[in-house]
């Protein structure tokens, strides 16, 4: 195949039907035992072709959902012995929306357990490689979704961000991961984390591509009463206006101390070609940002103990055997079907919404939400995007990080802000360091995916990031 | 010492839905179990809740009626806890940002005086499912039905002094949510439930003593009688040099005794936090507006009105308008009619309802309609029947004869108020006792019964007793 990028994938499918579809399942096939990218991978797709494919946004395009969307008899396990053997009896609004929109489903990709985790190591299924380098980390937790389209085994896939669990494991892959606006996609049938800052998104090839799925994934759901209604633009034509003129914020606050020099200096390099495109650069500092990682510690552990607290073995999902009585039953379904990394945050979370530590806590963090929100939005009255590195390291060994959960939270440092004001940002790659994938970090205002893709369209017309491919998994490679 | 009591309920109100607060799933009562409980109601992974708004529609239409203030921003939390028939581990309720607060309800008490109560708040909540533990016999069984079922909880502020004062209160709620149509008010299934704070206090002492609550009483009667029970065991502690602890408690019918079922020790810590899932609650102005120009009259407006329009004591008209159907039942009885209101009253609250309370019936079903009775007292009116003549009509009416005029015919029950008729009589039965006449005109006014007694049972009681009664008289004294 000559293009893999999504247009022309759409066109090849036109004149030969099913042979898209076809060479991805091949190449899955091949690749995937060496990735460990997929949870499960399907060998016949679960629904007929939509009967007025010609008239779909993304008819015959191959796609593989996080492990975290629900779909109708396909199982569905969140990364987690928890759900292990859970069958859903529905689909989720992504998936029923790109079905509609023609896409055919291959698989579900890997992720940290209920996607916590920014390495996924904490995943039941074992741990996702880096194509890049089999002994690192793809990140996480969409870090299944970042490798397979990273190797070439899924042209485009969906993700869940929570504080960088699209963008992260895109930059430490090399591939463009975008996470929209807190509302404009639907929530209805993903699994919940942390509900006021999980959004769906995607992991794709180039931020055209990814243009092309948001047109078809983004819109209000009335399932999901924090899907906004407001319209969908049509992100694909909105890519020609480039970002001549575009004014672009640099986070200052995200070169200093903890960022690895190679990568403040691909980033620096990135930002010059932005300023070349025509782009007007200055200095930011948003005040409150260091705060983010602790606010959100306290944040999302919180609404993950509630969110989780379904699992009890009763209905569904994983039930303990030989339970003494009712209390045993929960504490043994739980304490087997959950892994560490959940436990530490339903744990944290359990403690900080605790009668006497709510206010300390909880509610403190959510004044500091706040304050973030607000910074972001000042600086955004200057500026058009904010730019910075995604991450400050590139993709680190596999067990590297993962006895100290203090340097693994970390790694989400620049990323986790964006959740906490909800607004869209996504990761473009911005060149290699030893080897190794580098992420620049784009954020914009509300609702304004738009411009951010035109900027990152832009970026991907001038530079080849993007395109390259991690060795041993070229397209000649099998 | 001297003690007095102090009660708050707090009260489940089911609000009269279609659908789930949070689902499309139905309400409908007694289906087979688990036939009523959709992905939504079962907290199946990935589902969101999405609000009802007629819940909302209706819980505001009861703080419209008590004269509360309406929330324009209320929140839904999350209050946390593990229970098997609580599906996602935590329910979906109000907490800090209630939809109404403040308010209260005028209670008629037994003593005919009216003591305002006040309501502290009321929240819209989703239920829980049940539990069933004598369905099988080595494991309980789940029944999800109810679970996510609309409610309204509605708190009390602690104006009550005694356990009649809290029955009364109640039935006055109770009243109220059937008045507005948002709850089917069927306590047997569950639909209005009452949880009973409970505390006692030297006289005179102004400070609140420790409560314990009571949960889950289903009937006025079980209310009245736990609230009892409990008033006079916390008297006993306290005099007994015991203090009371705070507990909830649980009321056995069967035994008539309250029971410790769990100490504050082993309260729940729901660590209550904004739930993410749903966007505040912000009401305008126009939506409340539109539900206030829809309100019916409510039964203190009613009851004044009844009072103004039909001369009514302030009794009569609160008991008249206790139901908006009785309330209706009443007025249609008096349209078009010249009957006397206050007869027609005394005709409602007595042989109506306590033919209703002894057949367990509802107003709705009443057996004899209100244009009838009308028909039936309109012959008192014209002297056709006498008052007692007129009762034994009325069983007849209700137990199916017809209007009050074919009763009359088919049990030629017409009164005997013709003068010439019934002064034959009299004179016979003058004839047949002229000693005991003579004693008569001479003062022994006592034997005047003996004569109506005689002249009845000649005319098979359908002598008119006032004609009867006047022509006595005359007869005793011819010349005046």
């Amino acid at each position: 195949m000559k293009s893999r990028h999504v247009r022309a994938l759409i066109e090849a499918d036109r004149i030969h039907p099913g042979q898209v579809a076809r060479h991805y399942r091949e190449r899955i096939a091949a690749f995937n035992s060496r990735l460990n990218a997929f949870i499960t991978v399907l060998d016949q797709e679960p629904r007929a072709r939509p009967a007025d494919a010609g008239r779909c946004l993304l008819a015959g395009l191959p796609i593989a959902h996080k492990d975290i969307f629900v779909t109708r008899d396909v199982r569905t396990t969140c990364g987690s012995r928890m759900l292990g053997g859970f069958v859903p009896p529905y689909d989720a609004g992504v998936v029923e929306r790109l079905a509609d929109q023609g896409c055919v489903l291959l698989g579900k990709t890997n992720m940290d357990e209920f996607a916590m985790g920014s390495s996924n190591e904490t995943s039941y299924f074992g741990p996702v490689r880096n194509p890049w380098d089999l002994e690192r980390v793809p990140g996480g937790s969409s870090g299944g979704s970042a490798a397979a389209v990273a190797a070439g085994l899924i042209p485009v896939a969906t993700g869940t961000d929570t504080g960088g669990s699209i963008r992260q494991p895109a930059a430490l892959c090399g591939v463009t991961g975008l996470k929209p606006t807190y509302g404009r996609v639907s929530r209805y049938g993903m699994i919940a984390f942390a509900s006021s800052l999980d959004q769906a998104g995607i992991l794709a090839r180039s931020a055209e591509d990814a243009a092309w799925v948001l047109r078809a994934m983004a819109g209000h759901d009335p399932r999901d009463s924090t899907s906004v209604n407001r319209p969908v633009p049509d992100y694909v034509a909105a890519l020609a206006q480039g970002i001549r003129g575009c004014r672009i914020g640099v986070l200052e606050n995200c070169f200093d101390t903890g960022l690895n020099p190679e990568v403040g200096e691909r980033i620096r390099d990135a930002l010059r070609v932005m300023e070349r495109l025509g782009a007007k650069l200055c200095d930011i500092r948003l005040p409150h940002l260091a705060l983010s990682v602790p606010a959100y510690y306290v944040l999302a552990p919180a609404e993950c103990s509630s969110n989780l607290a379904r699992y009890d073995g009763v209905r569904f999902g994983h039930r303990a055997q030989d339970a003494q009585d009712l209390p045993d039953l929960y504490r043994r379904s739980r304490s087997e079907g959950f892994g560490a990394e959940v436990k530490r945050r339903i744990l944290i979370g359990t403690y900080v919404l605790s009668h006497g530590y709510y206010d300390a806590y909880y509610l403190q963090a959510q004044r500091v939400r706040r304050l973030i929100r607000e910074d972001f939005l000042h600086a955004l009255e200057t500026v058009d995007l904010l730019a910075g590195p995604t991450t400050p390291t590139p993709a680190f060994r596999l067990g590297e990080k993962t006895e100290d959960p203090l340097t693994m939270y970390l790694n989400d440092i620049y990323t986790i802000g964006v959740n906490l004001a909800g607004l869209p940002a996504l990761s473009v790659p911005a060149g290699l360091v030893g080897g190794l994938p580098v992420g620049l970090h784009l954020i914009a205002g509300d609702f304004n995916e738009a411009l951010m893709l035109a900027a990152a369209h832009a970026f991907q017309g001038a530079t080849e990031w993007h395109d390259l491919v991690p060795p041993g998994f070229e397209e000649s490679a099998s | 010492m001297k003690w007095e009591s102090v009660i708050g309920l707090e009260v489940h109100a089911q609000l009269a839905t279609e659908s789930k607060i949070f689902s499309s799933t139905p309400t409908r009562y007694g289906a087979e179990p688990n036939t009523q409980a959709g992905l939504i109601d079962l907290g199946y992974p990935g589902v969101l809740p999405v609000l009802n708004q007629k819940a909302v529609e209706l819980a505001v239409t009861f703080g419209l009626a008590i004269d509360a203030s309406i929330g324009r921003r209320s929140v839904f939390a999350r209050k946390n806890y593990f229970y098997p028939d609580l599906p996602k581990g935590y329910q979906i309720s109000q907490y800090d940002r209630p939809i109404v607060t403040g308010g209260g309800l005028d209670v008629l008490l037994s003593d005919g005086s009216v003591k305002r109560i006040g309501i502290t708040r009321a929240h819209l909540e989703e239920d829980a499912g049940k539990s069933v533990h004598d369905l099988f016999p080595d494991s309980s069984g789940i029944d999800l039905n109810r679970a996510g079922t609309p409610l309204l909880e509605i708190v009390s502020e602690p104006d009550l002094r005694s356990a009649e004062e809290a029955v009364a209160y109640l039935k006055c709620l109770h009243t109220l949510v059937r008045y507005l149509e948002i709850c089917d008010g069927n306590m047997q299934e569950g639909s209005f439930r009452c949880d009973a704070n409970v505390s006692v206090r030297p006289i005179g002492q102004h400070d609140l003593s420790t409560r314990t609550e009571i949960k889950n009483l289903n009937s006025f009667r079980f209310v009245e009688q736990a609230i009892a029970f409990e008033i006079d065991r916390q008297i006993r502690v306290h005099e007994d040099g015991g203090i009371i602890v705070q507990e909830t408690r649980l009321y056995d019918a069967n035994r008539r005794e309250t029971r410790p079922l769990r100490t504050k020790e082993d309260a729940h810590d729901y660590r209550y936090f904004p739930d993410p899932d749903l966007l505040p609650l912000v009401l305008e102005e126009r939506f409340i507006e539109a539900i206030a120009s829809r309100l019916p009259e409510l039964p203190r407006a009613k009851r004044d009105r009844f009072m103004a329009v039909y001369g009514l004591s302030v009794y009569d008209a609160t008991v008249l308008t206790q139901s908006r159907a009785l309330a209706e039942y009443y007025e249609t009885g008096m349209k078009g009619s010249a009957l006397d209101s206050k007869i027609m009253a005394n005709w409602v609250m007595g042989e109506v309802l306590a033919g209703l309370n002894r057949d367990h019936l509802e107003i709705e079903a009443v057996p004899v309609s209100a244009t009838d009775l009308a028909g039936l007292l309109a012959r008192i009116g014209d002297g056709t029947l006498s008052g007692k003549m007129a009762k034994e009509v009325f069983e007849a009416m209700w137990t199916g004869g017809g209007t009050a005029d074919a009763v009359i015919d088919a049990k030629s029950l017409r009164q005997l108020s013709d003068t010439d008729t019934l002064e034959g009589v009299i004179d016979t039965v003058i004839a047949a006792h002229p000693e005991q006449w003579a004693e008569y005109c001479a003062g022994r006014d006592k034997l005047l019964g003996f004569f109506v007694g005689q002249v009845m049972q000649a005319t098979r009681g359908q002598a008119s007793p006032k004609l009867l009664n006047a022509l006595l008289q005359k007869k005793r004294h011819p010349e005046s």
